[in-house]
């Protein structure tokens, strides 16, 4: 019986031959992300244990990104904690370099591995076809003094990707499609796999959009074919696979479904459920009071490309907070070298550091009572962006910008 | 813990850790300090509200979203003994399981019981409601030790000294 890229990952890092979905293995783990969300708490558990100690450390990064630069004293305490530990203890250590999964994106994944983020939007890391999954901080820690955690072998679903994205739309167009499709648990304990001629379409940036909110759908991992596209990527970025991984043709998928990328269109999911989309049209003309472009999921210099396209020239909606935030310090770099930074400052959008943002509600761009926010960041849940009766719309970057001028939800057609 | 009683507290689908425990209150300083405001983007009252012993019922995908383990921390500081639901998220899932939390899976008693009903749990079991039996799967014996234990990290010091 063949086995899937998730059960092939396992059973490597297992040192297994075989594995089948629901067997429960201890895995040696490639690579361990935590960030300041929780990397406190794992810091407590540790100095909690009779004999602390740290298996490998080389496999440790530790990236700070929730909160940056810090905005509180409260949070200044567990900013000092997490940093002086990792200087410490010599962990490779991160502040002010961007969001932790595109930190880990452009510094450390690479194909073949297994790792665990102490962040549920670990799952990223299949862009590159690497199987990433979120953890909490008791699990890393175990990881963090082990090496290892156990793993249950997830069922696959398989995504088979043809045709191509129409212009206009995007990958988070997909990706949220796809959400809506399966349900917030369709994808439960599952991983989800991207293949197909239509997968080569899509580039890097793309594909991490994708594999990043397979979450959403309550999935354990994401992973997608490693092609040209990954192989340049990472050429580019100075590594080299791990391991290539590919599904054998006999493997054994929960489902299959059949995406044709070309009958996709600008989605909008609206307060407060990810699943809960629509085509973005429907949304027209519904108030906003902020609009957010970034995020691990959408601010990559593609995503700041698309908007900087949309308000060149124009300006910002009198009545809206317009927050850019580039996803890392090298897309800052490079949209610096762009002139988009320019552009959008032009424009009166507010460019911030690179880092999580309103995107989780704290820090940065919260909004108040009754508000509105459409963003490409990576949930909408009640009370996410800030008060718990205020309302957040996900959409593309086109669709975010077109509205951060227009002062209501468009689309990036309705923009002359 | 084999067999016990709480009176139920009933909440919907998809109950997302923002919800359990939004992220404004995540700068506190101990999980009891974060107690006040658990469920509050939702139910304000509620934590308030709730007594040791008490138990959450549940729709489908509870404890979606975030890999916060101050969500499940949180549910178990207030003396929630278990949570029934029809299904969890399973970043979810393990944060429980790993801090002592005991979750069960059912997907009809949701349905049936209203705020403030007594249940019976037989851990393995079944549950008992108003002369209705609800059968439950049992846990891996693993599952149940870190559970017993008070989650993962006792566990472990408890069977070999590794951590």
């Amino acid at each position: 019986m063949g086995m899937t890229m998730a059960e092939k990952i396992i059973a490597a890092a297992a040192n297994v031959e075989t594995v089948k979905p629901g067997d429960i293995h201890t895995v040696e783990l490639d690579r361990l992300m935590s960030n300041d969300g929780t990397t406190h708490l794992t810091i407590d558990m540790y100095h909690q244990l009779q004999n602390p100690h740290i298996a490998d450390v080389n496999k440790l990064v530790w990236i700070m990104d929730h909160n940056v630069p810090c905005d509180s004293v409260k949070t200044a305490a567990s900013h000092k904690k997490m940093r002086d530990f990792a200087r410490e203890h010599n962990i490779k250590f991160y502040e002010g370099a961007g969001v932790c999964h595109q930190v880990m994106m452009e510094n450390h994944v690479t194909s073949g591995e297994l790792i665990f983020g102490a962040d549920s939007h670990t799952c990223a890391y299949g862009a590159v076809g690497a199987f990433g999954t979120g953890v909490g901080c008791t699990d890393y820690l175990y990881a963090m003094v082990t090496g290892k955690s156990w793993l249950l072998v997830p069922e696959t679903l398989r995504f088979e990707l043809t045709g191509k994205l129409k212009d206009g739309v995007y990958a988070r167009d997909l990706i949220l499609s796809i959400i809506g499709m399966i349900g917030a648990n369709g994808a439960n304990y599952m991983a989800m796999e991207f293949g197909g001629e239509g997968l080569q379409t899509l580039c890097m940036s793309d594909r991490i959009a994708i594999c990043n909110l397979c979450v959403e759908a309550g999935a354990k991992t994401a992973l997608m074919d490693v092609d040209e596209i990954t192989l340049t990527y990472l050429k580019e970025h100075g590594r080299e696979p791990k391991h290539i991984f590919k599904s054998d043709e006999d493997a054994q998928f929960a489902k299959v479904y059949e995406i044709d990328l070309s009958t996709i269109n600008p989605i909008v999911a609206k307060p407060h459920f990810v699943d809960s989309v629509v085509d973005a049209k429907e949304c027209i003309g519904i108030h906003i009071d902020e609009a957010f472009l970034g995020s691990c999921n959408n601010g990559r210099i593609e995503d700041l490309r698309v908007g900087a396209d949309l308000i060149r020239g124009k300006k910002v909606h009198p009545l809206v907070r317009f927050l850019v935030v580039p996803a890392s310090a090298e897309v800052y770099k490079q949209a610096l070298v762009e002139g988009i930074i320019d552009t959008f400052m032009e424009a009166g959008a507010i460019v911030m550091n690179p880092n999580c943002s309103v995107c989780w509600g704290s820090c940065q761009g919260v909004i108040g009572e009754n508000e509105v926010l459409i963003s490409t960041g990576t949930r909408n849940f009640k009370g996410r962006a800030g008060h718990k009766d205020s309302f957040v719309y996900l959409a593309n970057a086109a669709t975010v910008t077109a509205s951060a001028i227009k002062g209501e939800i468009t689309t990036a057609d309705q923009i002359a | 813990m084999e067999k016990f009683s709480g009176k139920v507290w009933v909440l919907g689908d998809d109950i997302d850790t923002d919800i359990i425990i939004p992220t404004e209150y995540l700068a506190l300083k101990t999980v009891e300090d974060m107690t006040p405001y658990a469920f509050s983007p939702l139910r304000p009252e509620l934590a308030a509200q709730i007594q040791k012993g008490d138990i959450l019922v549940a729709g489908k995908n509870f404890g979606c979203g975030s890999s916060r383990e101050q969500a499940p921390e949180i549910i178990k500081a207030l003396g929630i003994q278990c949570v029934i639901a029809k299904s969890y998220a399973r970043i979810f899932f393990r944060n429980a399981i790993n801090n002592g939390l005991l979750l069960i899976e059912n997907d009809q008693l949701r349905d049936a019981v209203c705020e403030g009903d007594m249940v019976t749990v037989t851990i393995n079991a079944y549950i008992e409601h108003n002369d209705n039996q609800y059968p439950i799967t049992s846990l891996p014996q693993n599952l149940v030790e870190i559970i017993e234990a008070g989650g993962l990290v006792k566990a472990m010091q408890k069977k070999n000294g590794v951590c």
